[in-house]
């Protein structure tokens, strides 16, 4: 049996009897990005959904000045509150999503026909509080409206003189699209799965070994460094994949549960979504495995490699932070850089397109040639004199 | 046969080995004496190839460790001064594993097994897992992997380190036996006795460099002292260091 074969059975053995690597690989791993990401869904849904149709609740200041138009935004779904005393304070410490003041001249301005004016409370920088801002903006506006073409009629004029112009907004997206839109987090989660599924393996292989004192006497065998390091990322990717392989079933399953079709949504979880993942995925299980590899070995310890890598993890969220912050269009070189290729392809995906087979390879084949790199350069470390020295 | 000529070794601004020559022969139990931080465990490192000279070569039946390091390790059993064991992995498997990576073949393996852990008195822990060994019984595991393919030359790197009185006799003993079958046995010590007890030959370290290189009887009539002691306090310069 090749040198490589028997490391990678010996650490697959020992680590199956590893029970916090097996619970880091099989559960945690793969379990709690599937989970947090149903919760969330949940939450999110159940929001959009009860801001749409609860009754739009806000402190009124000055209701008595303006009666009739109280009356109109109570029977548009408008609940008036008691008034504050100071409406900026109670915006900024997000007592109120907004606060609706009513000038006493109002009742004056209207009856003279003047533009009577109300205030409108709020903190646009509050992105979650946007809802409720824009429904009480959108009844003031149709109150107003309402009644300007009622003076116009009054005059005997037409009311769409006031209108020159009509916006008809014709929204395109497909209900599978803006569940993409809303999901294009989800590659994140899929290379954060292989990224834990495999770490504690690779810390353990390379800096725990050599804190234990073992990888010294396992270099006095007659056999080439190079061979142990392919053995052990063997079993650092056979880990990392069992990780996605669960990540994927698990979610397809979590597709199933959470209430898009409340929202007219379609997310298209199937299993022909999972294998083609599992394909896209593959370069970056041996990129990352090696990555790690890399680090442990440059590590003094275990605590340091555990300190590095939980730093590296946060880059592979960097392609899908700046593509969701600021989208792009997918251009055909995306597909030559790996993370991104997988952010982009899974991203695809998602809404409902489908990759060419050109697509896939480059992808495929600019990974694996990137992953070839960085395991060269991880088995030139592994040949250096120092990296057994435990002490 | 172990053959060490002009090896020098340094760390940055520190010579660690400076200038060390030595031969320590079949059938043989040669020590390689010294204080501690002498240059014995990088000396030691440099045989079995885990370091690189800086100068000089390693022989070791007549084979060049720069030139073929692989087939130099396939002829050494070595005990490091690093001797951590797999936890989760049983006194068994953990030889089973050094076996397969020396290539030894499947029977012949676990017949040396057991004979190994005959010899080194391992029945009562060979099925248990590693995890919670004694120090004791890591040596004895570390020492029994070590030997699994038959090596002609064995390296020991202070292997009654951490040992208590009576698994200290045992190891001597284990050490005499290995002669006895004519092998080169090659330890590093700190322990002036053990080292006066057991070796045919011994090389006193000091500083990076060999300062004697006798048999024990030599070394005395050399210095012209009666007590080992004295003598290697004498060619040491001091006895810091050094343990009786």
């Amino acid at each position: 049996m090749s040198a490589s074969l028997v490391v990678f059975f010996k650490e697959v053995r020992e680590n199956l009897r590893d029970k916090r690597t097996l619970i880091n690989a099989l559960v945690t791993g793969p379990l709690i990005a599937p989970l947090m990401f149903v919760m969330i869904m949940n939450v999110v849904i159940s929001r959009q959904l009860n801001q749409a149709e609860a009754p739009l609740e806000l402190p009124v200041i000055g209701a008595s000045n303006a009666p009739n138009l109280l009356e109109a935004l109570r029977q548009q779904g408008f609940d008036p509150q008691p008034p504050v005393a100071d409406p900026i304070a109670a915006v900024r410490k997000r007592d109120a999503a907004a606060v609706l003041r009513i000038p006493t001249d109002f009742g004056k301005s209207w009856d003279k026909g003047d533009p009577a004016q109300v205030e409108v409370y709020y903190d646009s920088s509050r992105r979650d509080l946007q809802q409720p801002v824009k429904r009480l903006t959108d009844m003031l506006e149709r109150y107003s409206r309402l009644n300007g073409a009622m003076r116009l009629v009054a005059r005997g004029l037409s009311p769409a003189l006031a209108r020159p112009v009509v916006v008809d907004q014709r929204d395109q997206s497909t209900p599978r699209s803006r569940a993409g839109a809303l999901f294009s987090i989800l590659p994140y989660f899929f290379v954060l799965t292989v990224f834990i599924g495999g770490m504690y393996l690779a810390i353990d292989l390379t800096a725990g070994e050599r804190e234990r004192q073992s990888l010294e006497p396992l270099f006095a065998n007659p056999v080439p460094r190079w061979r142990i390091l392919l053995g052990k990322i063997g079993a650092i990717c056979l880990f990392s994949v069992s990780s996605l392989l669960i990540c994927v079933t698990a979610f397809t399953v979590a597709g199933r549960l959470i209430p898009t079709e409340k929202l007219g949504m379609d997310l298209g979880l199937g299993p022909a979504f999972a294998l083609e993942v599992v394909v896209l995925m593959l370069p970056l299980v041996l990129l990352i495995a090696a990555l790690q590899t890399l680090v442990a070995a440059f590590s003094r310890s275990y605590r340091e490699a555990q300190t590095y890598l939980g730093i590296l993890m946060v880059v592979p969220a960097l392609p899908s932070v700046l593509l969701s912050v600021t989208p792009v269009k997918t251009a055909s070189w995306m597909y030559t850089v790996p993370l991104l290729s997988q952010q982009v392809g899974i991203t695809e995906l998602l809404m409902g397109g489908s990759l060419t087979a050109a697509q896939v390879a480059t992808c495929l084949l600019c990974g694996f040639l990137v992953a070839a790199l960085m395991l060269a350069v991880t088995a030139r470390v592994y040949g250096s004199e120092r990296l057994a020295i435990s002490a | 046969m172990i053959q060490v000529e002009n090896l020098h070794k340094a760390f940055g601004e520190i010579q660690a080995v400076d200038g060390v020559s030595f031969t320590a022969r079949d059938g043989e139990i040669t020590g390689l004496l010294g204080p501690n931080g002498a240059g014995k465990t990088t000396s030691l490192r440099m045989l079995y190839t885990l370091m690189r000279p800086d100068v000089g070569r390693v022989l070791v039946d007549g084979i060049d460790s720069a030139t073929d390091s692989l087939a130099v390790r396939k002829r050494l059993g070595v005990l490091p001064d690093a001797r951590g064991l797999y936890k989760h992995l049983t006194a068994r498997e953990n030889i089973d594993y050094f076996a397969r990576l020396q290539g030894v073949p499947t029977d012949e393996g676990a017949r040396r097994r057991e004979a190994l852990i005959e010899v080194l008195e391992m029945r009562d822990f060979a099925d248990r897992h590693a995890e919670g060994y004694s120090q004791g019984q890591r040596v004895k595991t570390a020492i029994a992997r070590a030997l699994i393919h038959d090596p002609k030359n064995v390296l020991l790197d202070e292997p009654t380190n951490g040992l208590d009185v009576m698994a200290t006799r045992r190891m001597r003993q284990f050490m005499r036996d290995l002669r006895a079958e004519g092998r080169c046995v090659l330890f590093s010590s700190h322990i002036m006795q053990e080292v006066a007890q057991l070796c045919d030959r011994i090389v006193v370290i000091a500083r990076g460099r060999v300062v004697a290189d006798e048999s024990p009887d030599a070394l005395r009539l050399q210095t012209g002292e009666s007590n080992l002691e004295e003598a290697f306090v004498k060619i040491i310069g001091s006895g810091e260091g050094l343990a009786a």
